[in-house]
């Protein structure tokens, strides 16, 4: 009982307590100017990852990314605040609801009056410097730890999908007002309609696509996990030596799968997969996002074209006539209401009169 | 053997136990539970109807815990049957002074209309609602007497003029009042959210009616039913018609949200889902749309007719407190009639006894006519 609680936990099990670790001491000078704190331990984060919490590495990148990031959060947050009059608890009551929204589309391209998306395009400038500041320091990190640039270049994919939404596919259409919205429910509402205005999204094979690496994504990371923490106890933590050194855990746990599906990753492989699988995802995303409204407009009528769109037999009397096309639709016109009769208006509002019943 | 048990319980060290006894709990709860739900049935049991073709999701819920207040609220009234036109019966308008609407119905249909109308709009307050009885009942200064000359006039419209969305059942007064003096189902003009610009000033807020409880647009009836919208508008629709479309022949994203949310109205109002009127695959193909949507299609421009011509003009005659936040007055929707059910009051004849409120000169029928 006690080993199952212990081996099966999802919590991190193991705890190293010591003297604070700070790494290896970097060619790049400037990695120890920038670093803040001291380092701490908290056993709350422990039981998910090191326990070790800081020194924190800030540096100028990071600092222009956490002011223009926040600048981004207070300006969503008061302009939600303003549009409930600065009722501090119905913005609580509504905050999922509440949003930002870009202009209308009447302002086109231009720079929108304040009120009507202005705050939307400040906000916006200040999260683009933010998120790409932050991509910049990810990067710089990742060089003068000597280490490669892979974290970056998968923060990057999603970095794609974000200026597709917000900057490159508005450009395109010519309007600010495609631009996504600030908020929990606006956001996906948004998503919504998008798909119900391209003739639904579902036929669109670049959203196929990032589905198949998203849900892909979510399997290979399952499998993966739940392999190496099977075969922990047997040294499989250790999956970077095993690379090379392979040992009982990574022959069992190859093993494995060879016997369930009859194919299996590497200690190498496994990574590589997980890394495209998960950076696929934005990037067909962002293509699918990006060709709608410019190149199609509606995915079904494309996947008619294209002989994919399965066919179902009409369960009806008839196919149901289109009224769009009928001579007269809509104007029976048997009955016209004679105007003549006395239907008011009153004089006076009626105050104090009968009219007030 | 309890005392067997009660010594071999390390009592020096009680928190041993503590796991046990909540799993124990755990577990007894779950059984009470589960045992209480096969007794008293799913207190969410959804009945599902297949409506389309198998794998296009085409199926009607019903819910269980809805169906009672459904059936309760949605009951037609007993009424009396109509009184056939004999030799020498005189009109309304000969009879009585200052008839305007109902002039040609025999005086005892006249008397019968009269009564019934008190029971479906004003049970509560009796004539004195439409008349002042001092003044006598040809006196025009009740402002609910004014307004209900034209309701007779909407519903001749809705029973002549759009059989297209209202045959067979037809309506009367009861399908929106429901015994009230106001119909329970009406809307306004909605209130512009403040310190924020067109783009959001109808839009993202929780609780409200419509669009129900997504963010989307709150103004979507007035946008796309309401009496400033012409009576043919295209606007509902938002999807291109072919792979690549001229940019000028479908809506911005804002238009779809629009769309969007007045759909949300429909299913709300008529407690259906979405497949009720589409194939959701593919919303503006009508030769895969299931029949009701051409009904709606009618219902929409129904809807218009009687907000342009009928309900809004009659914000001069209401008194102040009649009016919504705006200014303006009470107009119709889809709840108005519908109130929760796909055909209002479940497709219950509202005309069969009252052929004087299809159109000014009812025609009675002969079988009804035999029988007397």
């Amino acid at each position: 009982m006690a080993t199952a609680l212990e081996y099966q936990n999802i919590f991190t099990q193991v705890q190293v307590r010591g003297p604070a670790e700070y790494g290896v001491i970097s060619e790049d000078s400037e990695s120890d100017i920038g670093r803040v704190g001291e380092g701490r331990f908290s056993s709350l984060i422990g039981w998910f990852g090191n326990a070790q919490l800081g020194p924190i590495y800030l540096g100028g990148w990071g600092v222009i990314s956490l002011i223009t990031g926040t600048l981004w959060f207070n300006i969503v947050g008061l302009t939600m605040l303003a549009s409930v009059d600065w009722n501090f608890a119905v913005f609580i009551r509504d905050l999922f609801w509440l949003a930002l929204e870009p202009p209308g589309p009447e302002h086109g391209l231009s720079v929108p009056p304040l009120m009507d998306g202005g705050w939307w395009f400040i906000a916006s400038f200040f999260l683009l410097v933010s998120v790409l500041s932050w991509w910049v320091r990810t990067y710089r990190r990742a060089l003068s730890l000597g280490m490669g640039t892979h974290v970056a270049w998968a923060f990057a994919a999603a970095i794609w999908l974000f200026l597709v939404l917000g900057l490159i596919r508005p450009i395109l259409m010519g309007s600010w007002s495609e631009a996504v919205p600030y908020g929990i429910f606006p956001h996906l509402d948004w998503t919504a309609a998008f798909s119900i205005r391209y003739g639904n999204l579902f036929y669109n094979p670049f959203h196929a696509l990032s589905i198949v690496f998203l849900y892909g994504s979510t399997l290979l990371f399952a499998m993966h996990g739940a392999t190496i923490l099977a075969v922990s106890r047997l040294g499989g933590d250790r999956e970077i030596e095993q690379i090379t050194d392979r040992g009982t855990a990574t022959e069992r746990a190859a093993l494995f799968w060879r016997w369930t599906m009859g194919f299996n990753a590497t200690m190498e492989g496994i990574h590589r997969w997980a890394w495209w699988f998960a950076v696929l995802t934005p990037i067909t995303g962002g293509i699918g996002i990006l060709l709608s409204g410019t190149v199609v407009d509606n995915w079904y009528m494309w996947a008619v074209e294209h002989h994919f769109a399965a066919e179902y037999p009409v369960v009806w009397d008839q196919p149901t006539p289109n009224p769009n096309l009928m001579e007269g639709a809509g104007d029976a016109g048997a009955y016209v209401p004679n105007n003549d009769v006395n239907v008011g208006p009153y004089p006076g509002d009626g105050a104090g009169s009968e009219m007030t019943q | 053997m309890i005392e067997d048990l009660f010594e071999r319980i390390e009592w020096k060290k009680p928190f041993r136990y503590v796991g046990m006894v909540v799993w124990i709990g755990v577990a007894g709860v779950l059984v009470i539970v589960a045992a209480l739900w096969v007794i008293n049935g799913s207190p969410t049991k959804v009945e599902s109807y297949q409506t389309g073709y198998r794998g296009t999701g085409g199926a009607q819920l019903e819910f269980e815990s809805e169906l009672a207040r459904l059936r309760e609220i949605n009951r037609m009234p007993e009424s009396e049957e109509p009184y056939v036109p004999r030799e020498g019966d005189r009109l309304a308008k000969d009879v009585y002074e200052n008839v305007q609407v109902l002039g040609n119905l025999t005086e005892d249909n006249f008397n019968r209309l009269m009564a019934a109308m008190t029971e479906w709009v004003a049970p509560e307050e009796g004539c004195a609602y439409c008349h002042n009885l001092d003044e006598g009942f040809a006196y025009d200064g009740v402002y609910q007497k004014l307004v209900s000359r034209r309701m007779i006039q909407m519903t001749w419209e809705v029973n002549s003029n759009w059989q297209s969305h209202a045959a067979p059942a037809g309506v009367n007064c009861y399908t929106c009042h429901r015994g009230q003096n106001v119909p329970e189902y009406i809307w306004f003009s909605p209130e512009e959210y403040p310190n924020v610009g067109p783009s959001a000033m109808y839009q993202n807020r929780a609780g409200q009616e419509v669009p129900v409880y997504a963010s989307l647009p709150t103004n979507s009836i007035e946008a796309l039913l309401g009496p400033d919208v012409p009576i043919d508008s295209k606007a509902i629709q938002v999807q291109a018609d072919s792979e690549r479309a001229p940019n000028d022949s479908f809506d911005y994203q804002t238009g779809t949200e629009l769309t969007y949310s007045l759909m949300m109205h429909f299913s709300d109002s008529l407690g259906v889902n979405c497949t009720f009127c589409h194939n959701s695959r593919s919303w503006a193909d009508w030769e895969q749309s299931p029949p009701q949507r051409e009904n709606a299609w009618y219902g929409v421009r129904m809807v218009r007719t009687l907000n342009a011509e009928y309900l809004d003009p009659l914000r001069d005659t209401y008194p102040a407190h009649r009016l919504g936040p705006e200014g303006d007055a009470p107009k119709a929707n889809c709840s108005t009639c519908h109130q929760g059910v796909n055909k209002p009051l479940y497709g219950a004849s509202a005309i069969e006894n009252w052929p004087e409120l299809v159109s000014p000169d009812p025609t009675y029928s002969q079988e009804t006519a035999a029988a007397d």
